[in-house]
């Protein structure tokens, strides 16, 4: 029998990837295909005052100019816009709707053409004039506007008098600007319109269900009406999460022009979506003389849209990694006038646990204590906030073998100590935990009398392998080879799932899939059982396995009849069975995967220059489907983290509210030459509490806690705390 | 990008011939920077003249003792020609600090000194730009201008040079060559970039009607002694933040010929002969290094947020001026600084 969970198994998609033969959004075609090119406004905010296409339809193969004036019919409440990730509280943005700007390159026209290049030059010609409003784009300007949001993180004894009387304290403001997720894939939407005003939407989303039903409720369709596809996406990291804008204009001009459409954004046009909002991360620590803390207060002031407020949780992850008799955390919002900021791997998580875990390094200099027996001091079995157990915790396994990895006890303890030649070597670490959550997904596998398994489920792969996970669970389960198994996913017509995001599609899917496949096992057996002369008469359910194809007698392996010569006994040519993930709610614990980063810099302290040579994370994120896969989520979310704690910023011009680095030129993130040495540990963590094959998900915690142990490396080597990210030379200076 | 014209020149009289006829035409060769432009539509031609074809391929050693490198020999050609990387290591080491593989294996020489600035109001055509719209005012100086000019800047532009390879040409006192409707001239490298004063839609001083046909290299390299150091905010593929060229004839323990040429400072890559000066007669030193690092930064002035390029132009002056000095020069691939 082969094993398959568990294993370093290469993507089933990978060559179709590296070949081109996976089609993505944008490459879908049609022999009616028009191409529309977005016209984007150039003022943060106000009103569209005219707008003249006249130039623009006059170029030879223009065939329509779509603005708010001409569109089509579209809902006019604000429930049919609200994704089932959009902000609870506001009314999401309305594509081509009215008039207004709400904020800068909002779209205010689509030039649809016969070809891509037309429609690009004529775009170039739409005259639009605007009535600019006062705006504001500066969450440091509006801070003290700042209103507070309700969290579930509830105040435990009294953090200001705990704080007061605290022996060391620690308090400051650690600054996040705006990143952005900046996926290789350009946002994309190709509509085919069908006799009768039916479409066929390929779009580049984490969420074909998601975007279907978006679209059904602005175009006010049936559900049959709308079929959305999504086989490939070329990352997203959240991005693709709630619906864009191009997939509106796309249906659009499809629905108006009765053809299909295809609409991609430019790379300048991405800096007008979802994006990280920039955050200001208040830490106050209070602590004993032996380290333990008596008070931590985490305020988090973050920026969203006027019209929608976007928060996620920045606070709370102290209640999750350390014990502290009183805690107080809040979150404020600042309304701007740019678009509603979105989930960013590790939304919160990676901005919360940037400020606690510098602010805990800092603590531990204030104290002379090694910040990494801080943490250890510190160490909470329970959830503070919930009060709760954790249904795993092996953070300590995780801070003992990173630690070990990494030689962190060779670590000379003073900031500036350290040298390789010229360059100040610095030693960092930081804790990092993002929520192991899960979620109902439905999966519906169909084993046919060739040996042939189909498994489909409207979930998205989004580049993190989950194609492949699938066929391995099935794989395992229904003891086939992964070559005899065809995954499906990506299409609204599969069994229902919700958006790929959080991290909880490998948990949520591996249980609807095993499931699924215990039912086509149960049916298998059934007629094994009674086939004349079967060798496994006699057998229970309990002592026979399937495996090679066969069912088997797990005793006797030899005792085995082929699963074909069973679907043909029974006169079957297929088995099909639909089943859902079916967690049970455990309210008793506390669910999180927990990780330990340690870094090493090497700093030309003269120049500023700083090269992040080493990282260690080890990581405890309950079981591994795929060792490889797994392991390069979490290399990405480092990679990640290396441009969070040094490159990645984006700059708005605040007198235009504008964002003056909209290209990936000079919005800078890791190159080859910033990323060294990765290791990846992941700790062996079984937890029987948290589902039935204990697993977590590792999509984003690879990315938290990163910029926290660079920044404490940075430190370390050169005596200087950068608060304010990203890092870059010049804060270095001087 | 606006809908053009794209025409084909036979030989370098035709796109001479071709430019002059057309004023709005633009020659383009890699495209590297002229097709970024148009998609941003800043440049808007309506007619490109391709002069890839042109025979302006060679690097040859002239009857001087130099050499002349044609117009349209690829970046990555030149970083790894025999005679560039024997004779003039400095120039190869500045090209191969500039761009990734991709973008020099499609840029000319030529069209690398006509690159135009990344200052990111001229790039964006909803801001106000005094390059790209003469007048209509600098959103750089009283915006975001943390990559902007500390020398020369005019009060109607604080944008500055990109490349890394002009800043090696300027130090290795190049010649530019050129053609045109009046006939062929030569350019000396120092004068070919121009400051912006009032007119900073002007880059350099070709005119009109000019094609570059060479860049002329005379005999002296320094391949014993050269750096080139490019601090950026990442370690590689981004524009200097300041950029540092230096060359030195070391003679018996005293600097005879001194060369310091500086990028990312200013709208042109920087020399100042007072500073090169101070060197010729001193040992090679902190102090002298340091002397020369003051004399050339004696009037740079900082904008809000570019402060920081004063003292890390000081400190890049002097390391690579001691990378040069003791034969060590800076190893592009190589992201530890020497």
């Amino acid at each position: 029998m082969t094993a398959h969970i568990g294993t370093a198994t290469s993507r089933v998609d990978g060559r179709a990837k590296v070949t081109g033969a996976a089609k993505y959004a944008a490459e879908f075609t049609a022999p009616d295909l028009a191409f529309g090119v977005v016209v984007s406004a150039t003022i943060p905010k106000g009103r569209i005052v005219s707008i003249d296409a006249g130039r623009a339809c006059a170029v030879e193969g223009v065939i329509d100019v779509l603005t708010h004036a001409n569109r089509i019919r579209m809902a006019d409440k604000d429930e049919a816009y609200r994704d089932e990730v959009a902000p609870e509280d506001g009314a999401p943005y309305r594509p081509l709707y009215d008039d207004r700007v709400h904020f800068n390159f909002q779209p205010v026209a689509l030039v649809v053409a016969e070809d891509e290049d037309t429609a690009r030059f004529a775009a170039t010609l739409v005259d639009i004039r605007y009535h600019t409003e006062e705006f504001a784009t500066d969450l440091h300007a509006r801070r003290e506007q700042a209103f507070k949001v309700d969290k579930p993180v509830k105040p435990r004894g009294d953090a200001t008098k705990a704080l007061s009387g605290a022996s060391v304290r620690h308090d400051a403001d650690y600054g996040v600007p705006i990143e952005y997720h900046n996926p290789m894939e350009l946002y994309g939407s190709t509509v085919l319109w069908r006799e009768g005003g039916k479409l066929v939407v390929y779009d580049k989303t984490q969420g074909v269900q998601n975007v279907q039903r978006y679209v059904c409720g602005v175009f006010e369709l049936k559900e049959g009406d709308v079929q959305v596809m999504s086989p490939f996406v070329g990352g997203a990291f959240g991005s693709g999460l709630r619906p864009q804008y191009q997939v509106v204009l796309a249906a659009m001009a499809a629905l108006k022009l009765k053809r299909a459409v295809r609409v991609v954004l430019s790379r300048a046009q991405m800096y007008g979506l979802c994006y990280r909002p920039a955050t200001i991360e208040r830490l106050a620590l209070g602590a004993r003389e032996d380290g333990t803390l008596a008070a931590l207060t985490h305020e988090a002031i973050a920026m969203t849209s006027q019209h929608e407020a976007f928060s996620r949780n920045d606070i709370g992850w102290g209640e999750v990694l350390y014990a502290s008799a009183n805690s107080r955390a809040t979150h404020r919002l600042a309304k701007l006038d740019v678009p509603t900021p979105g989930d960013m791997r590790a939304p919160g998580a990676a901005s919360g646990v940037y400020g606690l875990e510098c602010a805990m390094d800092e603590l531990a200099v204030a104290l002379k204590m090694d910040p990494l027996a801080l943490r250890l001091r510190c160490y909470s079995d329970r959830d503070q906030d919930k009060d709760l157990p954790f249904s795993s915790k092996r953070l300590k396994e995780c801070y003992q073998q990173g630690a070990d990895a990494f030689g962190w006890s060779k670590r000379s303890p003073k900031p500036r100590s350290m040298r390789d030649g010229r360059e100040l070597v610095g030693w960092g670490m930081a804790s990092g935990a993002w929520e192991a959550m899960q979620m109902p997904f439905a999966t519906r596998i169909v084993m046919t009398a060739n040996g042939h398994v189909e498994v489909a489920s409207a979930t998205s792969d989004i580049g993190t392998g989950t194609y492949t996970i699938m066929a391995q669970v099935a794989a395992e389960m229904l003891g086939v080879p992964l070559d005899s198994i065809t995954v499906k996913l990506g299409d609204s017509t599969l069994p229902k799932a919700p958006v790929e995001g959080g991290s909880w599609t490998a948990a949520s899917i591996s249980h609807a899939i095993v499931n699924a496949a215990d039912d086509i096992r149960a049916e298998l057996l059934k007629i094994a059982f009674t086939m004349q002369d079967s060798p496994l008469q006699g057998l229970s359910a309990e002592e026979v396995t399937l495996a090679d194809g066969a069912v088997m007698a797990i005793a006797d392996r030899s005792r085995s009849v082929p699963m074909a010569d069973i679907m043909r006994h029974g006169g079957m040519d297929r088995i099909e069975k639909e089943r859902g993930s079916e967690f049970e709610n455990d309210d008793q614990h506390a669910h999180n995967t927990h990780s330990a980063i340690f870094a090493e810099v090497k700093v030309d302290e003269e120049l500023g220059v700083i090269r992040v040579t080493r990282i260690v994370s080890a990581v405890a994120a309950g079981r591994i489907l795929n060792t490889k896969t797994a392991a390069s989520q979490i290399m990405g979310g480092v990679v990640m983290g290396v441009g969070m704690a040094l490159h990645e910023e984006a700059t708005i011009d605040h007198r235009f509210g504008r964002i003056m680095n909209a290209n990936v030129a000079e919005y800078h993130m890791p190159v080859n030459a910033d990323i060294h040495d990765i290791r990846v540990i992941f700790v062996d963590e079984e937890d029987r509490i948290i589902n039935k094959m204990g697993i977590k998900g590792v999509g984003e915690i690879g990315i938290v806690g990163v910029p926290a142990a660079i920044a404490n490396a940075v430190y370390h080597a050169t005596g200087k705390r950068v608060r304010d990210l990203p890092i870059t030379l010049d804060k270095l200076l001087g | 990008m606006n809908n053009f014209d794209y025409v084909r020149a036979c030989d370098v009289a035709e796109a001479v011939k071709m430019k002059a006829a057309t004023p709005h035409a633009k020659f383009i060769a890699g495209g590297t920077n002229l097709i970024d432009l148009m998609k941003y539509h800043v440049e808007q031609p309506r007619r490109l003249i391709d002069i890839s074809r042109l025979p302006l391929t060679a690097v040859e050693e002239t009857s001087a003792g130099g050499v002349r490198i044609g117009a349209l020999v690829p970046n990555s050609t030149l970083a790894y020609h025999s005679l560039i990387e024997s004779r003039y290591p400095l120039l190869a080491s500045a090209i191969l600090a500039g761009a990734s593989a991709q973008l020099r294996n499609m840029a000319s020489t030529g069209g690398n000194l006509l690159q135009r600035t990344r200052c990111a109001y001229f790039y964006d055509v909803a801001t106000p730009c005094n390059k790209r719209t003469p007048g209509a005012g600098c959103s750089a100086t009283g915006g975001l201008n943390r990559n902007h000019a500390i020398l020369g800047a005019s009060a109607d532009c604080i944008a500055t040079h990109p490349s890394d390879m002009c800043v090696a040409l300027a130090a290795l006192n190049a010649t530019v060559q050129v053609t045109g409707a009046q006939g062929e001239r030569a350019i000396p490298f120092a004068d070919f970039h121009r400051l912006p004063g009032d007119r900073p839609d002007l880059d350099n001083t070709l005119r009109a009607d000019e094609i570059i046909l060479a860049v002329v290299l005379p005999p002296q390299g320094f391949a014993a002694n050269h750096s080139y150091l490019k601090l950026r905010d990442r370690l590689s593929y981004a524009f200097a933040l300041v950029s540092v060229a230096a060359a030195l004839e070391l003679d018996g323990g005293r600097i005879g010929e001194a060369r310091l040429a500086l990028g990312g400072v200013a709208h042109k890559p920087w020399r100042n002969e007072a500073a090169e000066n101070a060197l010729r007669g001193q040992a090679p030193g902190h102090e002298a290094f340091g002397r020369a690092a003051d004399i050339l930064l004696k009037d740079a002035k900082h904008v809000a947020h570019n402060a920081f390029k004063v003292p890390l132009a000081r400190r890049a002056i002097i390391r690579t001026l001691t990378q040069a000095a003791s034969g060590t020069p800076q190893i592009q691939s190589i992201k530890t600084i020497r």
